[in-house]
């Protein structure tokens, strides 16, 4: 070797300058790691140890005009597991069933919860009983990941009752997953599924909180809590409702178990809902946090259907209830007046070129009869020669401006739209019929509530909150809020006051008298509506809308009887409905000003 | 007439500090939520920490001349057991695809490969220094060559590419320090550089233009210009070749080194864990032992190959500092150590055994950021490792012994 000691110096030199320039070059390195890139790492590593376990929000709390509880939360169970890929995933399912019982289709529906957010614990049970949950704490060693979650579950008291109101909750589902107003759910949360819990969903969904679990590389749970501070999930405010629940219920106990229809009760000047009932009814706590088959199966299963809201879903043919609509476009347009009489009288039935209208209302001829007196008759033969002296355009337009082709508005979601023509109504039937296929018969029909016309029971029942006002409806409400006016029709109070006399004649002489309530002036109207499926040889519908004190009306009722067979005996429901409300002292809204 | 050394306390200070830390990471390398075998082993590591101060204290007693005398038969012996390892090696640890632990009757006794390293530094520097004058020509480097070749065809064929490739820092480092000029390392480097280049044709077309023109500058012997030519055409060439006889582990890491982010789940994930580990570290890191890369087992390999990240995780950008600059102080006083040597063959010592050390830190903690592949070199006083300690402090050991035999006083120098 070359062991000059100058040359040796240069080379140490040499040496000694690579060496602190490849340090200073690492060293310089980690100060861009670790300095300058920190916050990326530093995130990078917090996702690599903790994951969130969602808290859910207690829902808020529904309550009645009064201040009784429609929905309220109790204690609940989730169970749910965090693992860190499918494929583990699968294996703690099916080692967990040799513990629990879960079905091959229970592992998919899991897997599946977990594939939509694979950072969250995947839902195993969204409503687990105590009995499971002190088996699986037993376990607990065995199933790392194994996340049971104190979990408020919703609760309806009165279950049935509220059924068609309330609605229930439920885990959202895929597809619900997939549109716009659900965009910041994730899959295994609950939601309204119906009702007003579905209407009001935001409202009612609170805050999701958060708690951290730290875990390993497997995704084995480390520790608990404690490893960021958690964030506390906040309870949604309660809702009020205008539901008098005491009315709601009595309603019930009138049905029982045997009647099938729909029941509707609302405060005339504001629109508030004070009772909706569909009968038959369901249980809807068996809905929350995953309904059994089972039982879904069967509810679908029953004829008398009883999943469908027969109030606000539900159409039928108005019948005679809709001879109102006809009275009312006459007398706005001045064609006829209240003691006005019409050239042929009734004897049963009407002979309109080489057809025989029959009259179904009188037990052989009213023979001839006022305006007033034919509401109070319900007599076809009057109205057949109304709607002759109207015409066909001017029904239609009439029925469209009281509402008979629109919903009613109520705040409930999946109400129906009404079966109605649409004006210009000859427009609508060459359209329906062909220009040659139709005649002026039609008006017939549509004068007395039959022909291309089918109703929702909340629609009637608006169309009367005018009738029992002055001419002005509110769109139904059912929580507490401002609901706006509509006006329906205009007549002067001299008219009205005839048109609510004739309702109340409905019920102390005419076709609802065995209903007549000593003491108290109701008014009202009866309907017969044919069954929509002749083949089932059932029963016609049977219809009554009314309300009640007539001159001063508090609240307007609206029965249908699927299969009821006679307006009357519908009116005597709603007699007894009417009753048990004015009885008691009105009830006057909880003030809620206070929270 | 005996005279008395002065130990150079600076250098074993040095030391001391380095394995004192080194030592504590690995006792935070077994503090993990689950516990492992890995939270007893620095007991262990503290074991040969103190064998290692007893062998070092044994090879500062023995003088330069002894070391010299002894070097040929060790380095026969070493070969031989290098040899010996291909066929009756055991995978073990970090190691467990190589065959480098000797064991016998299922009792392993080390890895000899860590030894052979100071081995073959002795033995470098026995042949360099026999020699007049710096090599000057390829032909000349034949000895040099075979001296690092046969142990480092056994140690490849363990196959251990880490230590490999420390051989070759060991073989270069020397020569520069024997007084070769660069050009000629170079011109004996180029064959292995076509080989790393090859993989894109374009960048090596343009080495093999420089190397043309290195050749017209240094010129060597026609011959020797010729086989040079030769080497680096069938290097570029043959490279493909070779990458396919590479092991599937070898090619995914030389893979991942170039591209960490291909498959972040399996082999680019050491690299992305360990970089998330010192970049989440900040300034002044998680806190000893609390490191959450680790103590989750994010980390692989925390108390081996893998501890650097450790120090940044949990020391932050301070702690790493502090090692490295307790690293660069160690070298310095080594070169120096070699600079004031009395005779070539101390100063060729001296010199082979810090640049070891410098190739082990410079890959093990240049791989930690993917800066370096990954070749599962261990660091020096930090790693956990029974063979690596005992050879490094034998090593401090030999530094001494030739600080103490240099030129001037040890103590009164500025490192």
């Amino acid at each position: 070797m070359n062991f000059h000691p100058n040359d040796v110096q240069r080379r140490a030199r040499v040496a000694s300058g690579i060496l602190f320039l490849t340090i200073v070059f690492l060293t310089g390195s980690f100060f861009r790691a670790q300095v300058l890139q920190h916050s990326q790492y530093a995130l990078a590593s917090e996702k690599n140890r903790l994951r969130e376990v969602p808290i859910p929000a207690p829902r808020g709390q529904i309550y009645d005009r009064t201040g009784a509880i429609i929905a309220e939360n109790i204690p609940g169970y989730t169970v749910s597991l965090l693992a860190p890929g499918e494929d583990s995933l699968r294996a703690a399912l099916v080692r967990l069933s040799g513990t629990i019982q879960l079905s091959d289709a229970g592992i998919e529906t899991v897997v599946k919860r977990f594939r939509r957010n694979p950072n969250r614990p995947a839902v195993i049970f969204g409503d687990a009983s105590f009995d499971l949950v002190s088996v699986l704490e037993e376990h607990r060693i065995e199933f790392p990941g194994l996340i049971i979650q104190s979990a408020p579950k919703r609760y309806y008291p009165d279950g049935p009752a509220v059924a068609a109101l309330v609605g229930y909750t439920g885990e959202i589902s895929e597809i619900e997953l997939g549109q716009k107003n659900y965009s910041g759910y994730k899959s295994g949360q609950q939601i309204g599924k119906a009702g007003i819990e579905k209407e009001y969903e935001s409202r009612l969904r609170g805050q999701e909180g958060v708690r951290f679990v730290e875990v390993d590389v497997r995704g084995r749970v480390v520790r608990e809590a404690g490893a960021r501070d958690d964030l506390s999930p906040e309870a949604a405010p309660p809702l009020y409702t205008n539901i008098d629940l005491d009315l709601q219920k009595f309603i019930v106990s009138v049905f029982g178990d045997s009647l099938q229809g729909a029941a509707v009760a609302i405060e005339p000047k504001s629109g508030e809902v004070l009772a909706l009932y569909s009968a038959p009814s369901f249980d809807p706590n068996r809905f929350v946090g995953g309904v059994k088959s089972s039982y879904f199966d069967s509810l679908m299963a029953d004829k008398r259907r009883p999943m469908y809201n027969k109030v606000i879903e539900g159409r039928y043919p108005p019948g005679s209830t809709w001879k109102l609509a006809s009275a009312i476009t006459a007398l706005e347009d001045s064609v006829v007046k209240l003691e006005d009489h019409m050239p042929t009288p009734c004897n049963g039935g009407f002979q309109y070129f080489n057809r025989w209208f029959k009259c179904d209302g009188g037990k052989g001829h009213h023979g001839s009869l006022t305006l007033a007196q034919a509401i109070e008759q319900s007599c076809d033969v009057y109205f057949y020669q109304l709607g002759l002296k109207l015409g066909i355009s001017r029904l239609v337009a009439g029925g469209i401006s009281i509402g008979s082709a629109e919903k009613s508005g109520i705040d409930l979601p999946d109400e129906m739209t009404p079966v109605f023509p649409t004006a210009p109504a000859t427009e609508y039937y060459n359209k329906r019929y062909g220009v040659r296929g139709w005649s002026p018969a039609v008006s017939l029909n549509v004068a007395i509530g039959q022909g291309e016309n089918a109703q929702t029971v909340i629609n009637m029942a608006r169309f009367y909150t005018a009738i029992a006002t002055d001419g002005q409806a509110a769109h139904p409400q059912v929580v507490r809020g401002s609901s706006e006016k509509e006006r329906l029709f205009e007549l002067d109070s001299a008219n009205m006051a005839g048109i609510r006399a004739a309702l109340a004649g409905v019920v102390l002489r005419g076709t609802a008298a065995a209903s007549r309530i000593e003491g108290l002036m109701l008014a009202g109207k009866t309907g017969t509506a044919q069954n929509g499926r002749p083949e089932e040889h059932k029963a016609d519908h049977a219809w009554f809308v009314g309300f009640a004190p007539a001159d001063n009306p508090k609240v307007v009722v609206a029965i249908m009887l699927e299969n009821g067979g006679w307006g009357a005996r519908s009116a005597h429901i709603a007699a007894a409905i009417i009753q048990h409300y004015l009885k008691a002292t009105p009830k006057q809204l909880l003030n809620t000003e206070g929270n | 007439m005996k005279q008395r050394l002065v130990p150079d306390f600076t250098l074993l200070a040095l030391a001391l500090a380095l394995s004192v830390f080194g030592i504590a990471m690995v006792y935070s390398a077994g503090q993990t939520d689950v516990v492992t075998r890995v939270t007893s082993l620095w007991h262990k590591q503290l074991e040969w920490f103190v064998l290692g101060l007893i062998a070092a204290y044994l090879a500062s007693r023995a003088s330069v001349r002894m070391l010299d005398w002894l070097t040929p038969p060790v380095y026969a012996v070493t070969c031989i057991v290098l040899l010996l390892l291909v066929f009756i090696g055991k995978g073990f640890g970090t190691g467990a695809s190589t065959k480098s632990w000797l064991a016998i009757g299922g009792f392993r006794l080390g890895q000899p490969s860590e030894i052979a390293k100071i081995v073959v530094v002795l033995m470098l520097a026995k042949v360099l220094a026999a020699r007049r004058d710096a090599p000057k020509s390829l032909l000349d480097l034949w000895q040099p060559a075979l001296v690092v070749g046969i142990p480092w065809l056994f140690i490849m064929l363990q196959p251990d590419l880490g230590t490999g490739l420390v051989f070759i820092g060991i073989f270069f480092s020397m020569l520069f320090w024997s007084g070769c000029s660069w050009q000629l390392l170079v011109l004996a480097a180029s064959p292995g550089i076509s080989l790393v280049l090859a993989v894109s044709t374009t960048i090596w077309g343009a080495w093999f233009l420089i190397l043309i023109a290195l050749v017209v500058w240094y010129k060597p012997y026609v011959v020797e210009s010729a086989i040079i030519i030769a080497a680096n055409v069938v290097m570029g060439g043959v490279a493909p070749l070779v990458w396919e006889k590479l092991n599937p582990y070898q090619q995914r890491r030389l893979l991942v080194f170039l591209d960490p982010g291909s498959d972040p789940l399996r082999s680019g994930y050491h690299v992305i864990q360990s970089q998330v580990a010192i970049g989440s570290g900040g300034w002044l890191g998680k806190g000893f032992t609390m490191g959450t890369q680790k103590r989750l087992a994010f980390l692989p390999a925390q108390h081996t190959d893998f501890i650097f990240p450790v120090v940044g995780e949990e020391l932050g950008f301070v702690g790493v500092t502090v090692a490295l600059v307790l690293f660069l102080v160690l070298f310095l006083r080594c070169v120096r150590v070699a600079g004031r040597a009395t005779d070539s063959f101390s100063s060729l010592v001296a010199f082979g055994l810090v640049s070891t050390w410098f190739v082990h830190v410079l890959i093990n903690v240049g791989m930690t950021l993917n800066l370096m592949p990954i070749t599962g070199i261990p660091l020096p006083f930090f790693s956990y490792g029974g063979s690596f300690m005992l050879a490094c402090w034998i090593a401090v050991g030999i530094e001494i012994r030739i600080s103490g035999e240099g030129r001037g006083k040890a103590d009164t120098l500025v490192i």
